[in-house]
């Protein structure tokens, strides 16, 4: 487990080819930060999944609730960010 | 409900001993099997060690990334086996109606592979550990999702779990679809179980051989016969209304003419005659006569008691070793759902080219089995119409007549 107190766009883009894979109609490596998951090619079970490697991961605890709402990469890592701080 | 004639415009064959339609007709013509000392997991240890495993199938050349984690090592053959369906038919999905096409899949077992994966992640390291994508991903109507996704088939979809049977149960299904409105169905099945959790679950049947002699192990009507061995593998079929097939000029390799299903009563002893139901209703379905059917595609289970039970019902409707019966499916082992479509190709590709596949390894039926078994070699003969029957545990039931397009 990582000791990590903060991911970053880098980190999260690793996670989400490892837990759901990658469209190859999209760059990932281009600045996405805004960019809607679903534009991404992300579902809400494609984030449930990354959610769920991050905690085992970096040992943090995601409430179902703190994704609500969660659109964007940039919005993802503020609230994984905000619970590794809560750690 | 219309009575639309369902013509069959696309096979996507998966199989043991071919990757695709030609390459497994041509395996099947020659009688070359695909059964081997199961490879995928150490078997040494289970009582059945034999299996048909399709081992030229590397997932990420086929199927995309964002798939793969969420995907069964079975799904992945089914949406390979829908695609080369699809191309196959050359039929255009762009230009139908959004709801106009659907899909139809049978599956046996499931997604076990990835279901024993989860499992062990769950008992050994924890519930967090376990993937989301387990939510769907080991469930018998994956098949149907994931291909109705890939191809935004957003007509009819529905998944049918009846063993073997399934396989002929999801194209009438498909069929009826088609008499019901819709212009095109992606059916078929597809099963693959060949991991731990998968054989043991097999081995309940009582009726996998233990045999470890390839050539011996899958003798189906044989004095030999001591059970069948698995497999994994199917095929889809891409079936067409057909006044919308002759419209685009497709290539069509024959009309679902006739589909029944039946079922048995449980253990209590009761004789089971529903195949021989099956039989006759398919065949009164199709309107034709017992003696105009050129081949019969057996079920073929391998069990001395089934066997029997298959080969009486098949001399009851036809009369004795009065129509030929072949089991190809000993070349690639029992694939359950997927074995039923897969006769049903099968089936379509013998009236295709005039010949009847034998069933290889077979020296002789079994002397108390009324049928003519086609060994030794294939058989040229003109196929108009072919039957094909299966059974799935459990007292499932079905049989499919396909007859050459008029």
């Amino acid at each position: 487990m990582s000791d990590a107190t903060e991911i970053t766009i880098d980190d999260l883009k690793r996670i989400m080819r490892e837990s759901a894979g990658e469209d190859e109609s999209i760059d990932l490596d281009g600045d996405i930060l805004e960019v809607p998951f679903a534009e991404l090619g992300y579902d809400s079970l494609a984030l449930l999944e990354a959610a769920g490697r991050i905690t085992r991961e970096y040992g943090v605890s995601l409430r179902d609730d703190e994704l609500d709402g969660v659109e964007t990469p940039r919005a993802f890592l503020d609230a994984v960010n905000a619970a590794l701080v809560r750690v | 409900m219309s009575t639309a004639s369902a013509v069959v415009t696309g096979l996507g064959v998966v199989a043991p001993n071919g990757m695709d339609t030609e390459a497994y007709w041509t395996a099947v013509l020659d009688g070359r099997s695909a059964i081997a000392p199961i490879t995928r997991f150490d078997a040494s240890r289970y009582p059945v060690s034999l299996a048909g495993e399709v081992r030229d199938f590397t997932a990420k050349d086929h199927i995309p990334s964002r798939l793969l984690p969420q995907t069964d090592h079975m799904t992945r053959l089914s949406l390979y086996a829908a695609d080369k369906a699809l191309a196959d038919s050359q039929v255009d999905l762009g230009g139908l109606p959004e709801f106009a096409a659907g899909v139809s899949s049978a599956s046996t077992m499931g997604g076990f592979e990835f279901g024993q994966r989860e499992l062990e992640n769950l008992w050994s390291k924890g519930g967090q550990f376990v993937s989301a994508y387990q939510s769907f991903a080991w469930f018998y109507a994956v098949n149907t999702g994931q291909v109705s996704i890939r191809h935004g088939l957003r007509g009819p979809g529905s998944a049918l779990v009846t063993d073997q049977a399934g396989g002929l149960d999801a194209v009438g299904n498909a069929r009826r679809q088609i008499r019901k409105g819709a212009t095109l169905m992606v059916t078929g099945g597809v099963d693959g179980a060949l991991c731990p959790l998968g054989l043991v679950g097999q081995l309940t049947s009582g009726e996998l051989s233990t045999s470890t002699d390839p050539a011996r192990a899958y003798l189906p009507f044989s004095a030999d016969a001591d059970g069948h061995v698995p497999g994994e593998g199917g095929a889809y079929l891409v079936l067409e209304e057909a006044a919308a097939a002759r419209r685009r000029g497709a290539r069509v390799y024959g009309e679902l003419a006739g589909y029944a299903a039946t079922f048995d009563p449980g253990t209590d002893g009761t004789p089971r005659t529903g195949l021989e139901r099956a039989i006759r209703r398919a065949l009164d379905d199709a309107q034709v006569r017992p003696e105009q059917i050129d081949v019969v595609f057996a079920d073929a289970a391998a069990v001395p008691d089934l066997d029997r039970a298959e080969a009486e019902a098949l001399a009851a409707v036809f009369g004795p070793r009065a129509v030929p019966v072949t089991a190809p499916k000993n070349t690639t082992g029992r694939l359950y759902a997927g074995g039923a479509s897969l006769d049903l190709a099968t089936a379509l590709l013998s009236i295709r080219d005039g010949v009847i596949p034998r069933t290889p390894n077979v020296e002789a039926c079994a002397p108390d089995h009324p049928i003519d078994l086609v060994v030794g070699e294939p058989r040229t003969a003109d196929i108009g119409r072919a039957l094909v029957v299966a059974r799935g545990r459990g007292g499932f039931n079905a049989a499919a007549v396909v007859r050459r397009a008029s």
